[in-house]
């Protein structure tokens, strides 16, 4: 009895010790910025289940820091990224907005991937006053929370009415079902922008089925879609759903190809989908085949550095880098009003993925292109240009 | 009426799931009432030894019964040890003291599972290697019966029936039931109540192993917090059987599971979870000691 107690005693102080021994850590990389520095936030879903998205991210904006840096910085100042970890949660993508902005008083924020958290993080950054400018979160609605608010990427509507495009005129569909995740602001956006526009193609929704982020049993809803004999489903989900989803839906005997948009963009999505995906397609921003010289040399710094391919959001994350410091530059001064403005000024700036103009709504006017998910590899197959 | 049938296979395939996991809630609770609410975490702990021994065993270059064999082994083994060790280090101390104390200390140290596990394992989700081959479906005219969800389904029934022949028909079980009864009576018939309880903490935790590699072939997406939902609904299942009813459990959890499908194939999804619960609430309104459960009067 005694003994079993202290052992127990030895081990909650053993975990207290590990626990103390992270903050330290977090702590040492923190401060405010110093004369010749600029601090600049990163809020990312470094762990949770979209973990490849913080991650990827990250990358890329390392990867833009270290170039930014090597080339003599902005305005003679060396940028130092403060990155925090939001696990995947809105709620905590606001705190750690709120701390980066309150303690280390940083120059401008870089985040989210998913709108749900982009959502969440913006209204902190517009009453502050700090610039923030999301890479990849498509929701129309995260910019319009306010004028400090930014993106580099293409917007739901385009992204849907691509996807819709695609089905109608390269795989010459009709009948489409959807599976949503209701509880993801980007999911329900994609869905109603790819329904509006494909029925208005002349094609038409046999099912609009939903399922909540987490689940792992889908077979229910598939089971339902599969006696509607769609040509094609929509699935606009995170990669981690919709891996499980694709195994599923061939368990039940769906053959028909999935499509979805750039949350799916991960290596994880064909790990855990394995064979199902293959002949599914979906949106992304960039594609790492992409011949161009700029995508080329992107790919190839990339990955002297880290060892392996940079995904769409990779890109992303080392393009919104890039954009912000573009205006840094530009801006007379380094405050939020002038770095707002010079940001809200980007004109024809030749970015990783694509030339990105800001337009009034703070976005990004942008093509979008669609690979293919062959053998675990993701393939592309055409340019899709806003019209 | 394919569909519906359809729907009910699938429900079955669900429940049975359910049922891994509700047996050994049922069980401690059965021999201890204490709901062990660490159980749903020790099951978490059990997919990651399945998919940690697949790695170092390199199990998923042969996917079949034998690799499928060793992963749950290993991964029962492992979690009957991790059931000892709780139940030797926060519920014996305790074994004196008032229920409610034990009741806390189990959500404690499933928290502990669930963020220690986000230490250890990360906490981004791992993917489940293919031990057997998922491909193999029985088709009967327009249905379809995936062969793991077969599995699982007759490998539940068939752990039922164990778990019933132990408590029943061996002397381990005689001595299970006694201390169930009386922790000093039983001592006082020359059981040892510290051994018995072990005993049942090894076995239900062995169970929950053998649950997580079940659960890990079925939806290869494993995380550290895995346990939570899956935990609740199992626990549901047992409280709808009648807590402490090792085939009211069973039953419990096929209902759960059923219903949960009906909802969500012929409603919406996001009804699923609202019904589970809604399921419990009924139950403890109307029959409190669950379909299967016996009345038991509070001994003053």
């Amino acid at each position: 009895m005694k003994i079993s107690m202290n052992i127990l005693l030895f081990f909650v102080l053993f975990i207290s010790f590990i626990l103390t021994a992270c903050d330290k850590k977090a702590q040492n990389q923190g401060s405010a910025s110093t004369s010749n520095e600029i601090l600049i936030g990163e809020v990312g879903s470094l762990s949770g289940s979209e973990a490849t998205f913080g991650k990827s991210t990250h990358e890329g904006i390392d990867l833009a820091m270290r170039q930014i840096n090597g080339s003599g910085g902005v305005k003679g100042k060396q940028i130092r990224v403060l990155t925090l970890d939001n696990q995947g949660k809105p709620e905590e993508a606001a705190t750690v907005t709120t701390k980066l902005i309150t303690q280390d008083k940083v120059m401008a924020i870089i985040g989210e991937v998913a709108s749900s958290r982009s959502l969440a993080m913006a209204p902190i950054a517009q009453r502050s006053g700090v610039p923030m400018v999301s890479p990849s979160s498509t929701n129309p609605r995260v910019t319009l929370v306010g004028d400090y608010i930014f993106r580099v990427c293409f917007i739901d509507p385009f992204q849907g009415s691509v996807m819709a495009q695609f089905a109608h005129d390269n795989l010459k569909v009709k009948r489409a079902a959807i599976l949503r995740d209701v509880k993801n602001d980007y999911s329900v956006g994609l869905s109603d922008f790819f329904k509006e526009k494909f029925v208005k193609l002349g094609g038409e929704i046999v099912l609009d089925q939903s399922y909540s982020a987490g689940d792992v049993d889908f077979k229910s809803q598939l089971t339902t879609i599969k006696n509607k004999n769609p040509e094609v489903i929509f699935v606009p989900g995170y990669y981690t759903e919709v891996g499980l989803i694709a195994r599923q839906a061939r368990e039940v005997g769906i053959n028909v190809p999935l499509l979805g948009g750039d949350g799916w963009d991960s290596e994880k999505l064909t790990e855990i989908g394995g064979e199902a995906l293959n002949g599914s397609f979906f949106s992304n921003h960039y594609s790492q085949e992409d011949k161009s010289e700029a995508v080329q040399r992107f790919v190839k710094e990339y990955r002297s550095i880290y060892n392996h391919a940079p995904d769409g959001l990779a890109a992303m994350g080392y393009d919104a880098m890039m954009v912000l410091a573009d205006a840094m530059k530009r801006a007379p001064q380094l405050t939020g009003v002038e770095i707002k403005n010079a940001l809200a000024a980007t004109k024809s700036y030749p970015g990783v993925t694509g030339t990105i103009t800001i337009d009034q709504n703070r976005n990004a006017v942008k093509p979008a292109v669609v690979l293919e998910v062959k053998a675990g590899k993701f393939q592309y197959k055409q340019t899709i240009n806003p019209s | 009426m394919n569909e519906f049938i359809q729907h009910l296979i699938n429900g079955l395939g669900q429940g049975s799931i359910y049922a891994l996991i509700a047996l050994g809630y049922t069980m401690v609770f059965g021999i201890l009432q204490l709901i062990n609410f660490a159980h749903s975490d020790v099951y978490m702990v059990g997919a990651f030894a399945g998919y940690y021994a697949s790695g170092v065993f390199g199990l998923s270059n042969h996917p079949g019964f034998v690799s499928l064999g060793i992963a749950m082994i290993t991964s029962m083994i492992v979690c009957g040890l991790l059931g000892f060790t709780i139940e030797r280090l926060a519920y014996r101390p305790l074994r004196k003291s008032p229920r409610i104390n034990v009741l806390i200390t189990a959500i404690g140290v499933s928290l502990l599972l669930e963020y220690g596990g986000q230490i250890v394992f990360g906490s981004d989700p791992k993917f489940f290697p293919t031990l057997y081959s998922s491909n193999g479906s029985l088709q009967i005219g327009e249905l379809r019966i995936n062969a793991i969800q077969l599995m699982v389904f007759v490998i539940s029934i068939l752990l039922m029936f164990v778990l019933r022949t132990i408590i029943y028909k061996t002397k381990m079980g005689r001595a299970m039931r006694a201390v169930s009864h009386s922790h000093e009576t039983a001592a006082l018939m020359g059981i040892s109540v510290d051994k018995t309880i072990s005993f049942t903490f090894i076995l239900g935790s062995a169970l929950a192993g053998a649950a997580g590699v079940l659960v890990g072939l079925t939806y290869p997406k494993i995380d550290p917090l895995m346990g939570v939902m899956f935990g609740l609904k199992a626990f549901v299942a047992a409280v709808v059987g009648g807590i402490g009813n090792v085939f009211g459990a069973v039953i419990g959890a096929m209902i759960l599971g059923v219903a949960e499908t009906l909802v969500v194939g012929y409603w919406a999804s996001t009804y699923r979870d609202a019904l589970a619960f809604a399921i419990l609430i009924l139950i403890l309104l109307f029959k409190p000691a669950g379909l299967f459960g016996k009345n038991r009067t509070e001994k003053v």
